[in-house]
This record gives structure tokens, sequence and C-alpha cells, in this order.
């Protein structure tokens, strides 16, 4: 499960380097999601461009990252494809988070 | 490695042949110009489900199907096979996972078929809209699986038989499929 992660000042970025995040890796995003986000930054914004599918358990998964920040910390998303945008949508779980169209846009929101 | 296996649909009745592990075969009586039929047999696994994901897109490809249907399908297949994974077979035991794809003219149908645990209770999950309106802290991390299946997916119909389950569903079509 590959997450790369930068700085942005405003905020940190996790990039899922992966096209899936589904059954056989939530576990591991979980938990590599712990790692990157155990950071002092109280911004996190998750960046799933690349990530063109993601089911039931890949969404528990990130809402299960999310609650991993803590209550003092907040995790948005950016970046969503159409069947994981559908997914969110569906659950509902689109209302729980704040969705960028992208990293950038998320960066003219943030810009302090 | 084991002959061949009957496998009988209750949507269609039909029987026929399952072929080797792992295979995919096409009965070519059965295609059209557009239309083909798929069965899949694989061992049970998650890296498995992915394989059969790929594998059954593959074999839809020449029904041209829009991009949301494609995606209805891979959603709704792969909840019910990674349920079959980890709930009928789950972490200490390993089995055959039967997947039948019977295209009709407004719809595809499926058939699941496993030999592990049933559903509790003998039937399918009674799915309601995850509740995402509380505190952050109480969000569900689990239990939307069978809510997308049944979102997106019509006949659910779910038998157990001689020790094996079988389930069956409609995915609709989009009127103008095939646009992509």
């Amino acid at each position: 499960m590959k997450l790369e992660t930068d700085d942005m000042g405003d905020f940190q970025v996790v990039t899922v380097q992966e096209e899936r995040i589904d059954a056989a890796v939530a576990i591991r995003f979980k938990d590599r999601m712990r790692e990157v986000t155990a950071t002092d930054s109280p911004h996190v914004v998750l960046d799933l461009s690349r990530v063109n599918f993601v089911d039931s358990s890949g969404l528990g998964a990130i809402v299960a990252a999310m609650k991993q920040l803590g209550s003092t910390r907040r995790l948005d998303l950016a970046g969503l494809t159409p069947t994981v945008e559908r997914v969110f949508r569906l659950t509902r779980m689109d209302t729980v988070f704040t969705i960028h169209d992208s990293v950038g846009q998320a960066q003219s929101v943030y810009a302090g | 490695m084991p002959g061949k296996h009957a496998v009988k649909c209750p949507e269609t009745d039909t029987e026929f042949s399952i072929g080797s592990m792992g295979g995919m075969s096409t009965d070519k009586s059965m295609r059209s110009s557009k239309s083909v039929c798929i069965r899949l047999s694989f061992a049970s696994g998650e890296l498995a489900v992915r394989t059969a994901l790929g594998q059954l897109k593959q074999g839809l490809a020449p029904m041209r199907l829009s991009k949301v249907d494609e995606s209805n399908v891979e959603l709704v297949l792969g909840e019910v096979l990674n349920n079959v994974v980890e709930h009928a077979y789950g972490a200490n035991a390993t089995g055959q996972v039967t997947l039948e794809c019977l295209p009709a003219a407004d719809r595809l149908r499926f058939c699941v078929r496993d030999s592990g645990k049933p559903f509790p209770g003998l039937h399918l999950p009674v799915a309601r809209q995850p509740i995402v309106d509380g505190p952050e802290g109480e969000l569900p991390e689990g239990g939307f699986g069978f809510f997308l299946v049944r979102s997106l997916a019509t006949e659910l119909n779910y038998r157990r038989e001689s020790g094996r389950n079988l389930l069956s569903f409609h995915i609709l079509l989009s009127p103008y499929g095939g646009s992509g």
C-alpha cells in the first residue's frame, strides 16, 4: 500500500499511489495511514486521484483513517474519480467529508 | 486436479461444466455479436477476487457497457465475492467460488455459488443506509457491503442447497449502454 506524503504548508497531503482500496488492502491502508499521519499536522488532505475503485472495505478504512486522527484534526478528500464518488454518494459518506476536486483546489480554499 | 463438475444455475436451469480451477470459459453457442456467457471458477481468496473481477470485465468487454454499468458490475460482484471469501469461507477455510454471468436484453444475470458457511439465519443481510448523522467518532466502518449490493442490484435471491450457497441477482443496464 503505497502512500506518499507532502507538507503543503496549510495542510499535509497524503497521496494514495494505488488504483484500488479494496478488501485485499483495506487493513494495510488503515495501518499505513496511521503511520503517515502520526504528525502534528491538524489538517490532512487525502488525494485519491489515482484510485479508480473503492469497495465497502476501502470506504470503511478511509472512515477509520479519519477517526484515527482524533477529534481535533480533520481529514479531507481530494480528486475522487467517478466510481469512488458514487460509492461515497450512495452511502451518504460524501456528507461526512469535505471533498475537493483536487489538491490544487484544496490549496486555494485553505491558502493562509 | 479435480475433474469437471456440473453446475446448474437456478436462474436458467442451464447445466454446464466448469473446467479447471482459475479458468474462464465462454460458451460459444450462446455468444451473439455483442453478448457473451461467462463462467469463472476460482479458489477463494481476496487477491483471487481481484483477478476474477478483472477476468469478468475482460469477458464483458465485447458488450461495450457504459462506464456506469461496468462500475455497478464491479461494485456488486466485489461485495458479493469478498463476502464469500470473508464470511462463507473465512480466515481458516478455502474452497471454490463459481460465478456465472448471463446477459439479457436489458440486464446481466449473475449466479454465485460456494461451499462455505450459510448466511446467518439463511437469509441475506437486511442492509440499511449507513447512519452518517451522528458524531464523527461513531461513524460506522462496516456494514456497507450489502447496502451497496441492494442499491445496485435487483432480484436478489439466496438459496442453501446440498451444502452450497447459491446467490443470484440482476444488474440492470443503462438504457443507452454501450456508448461508454
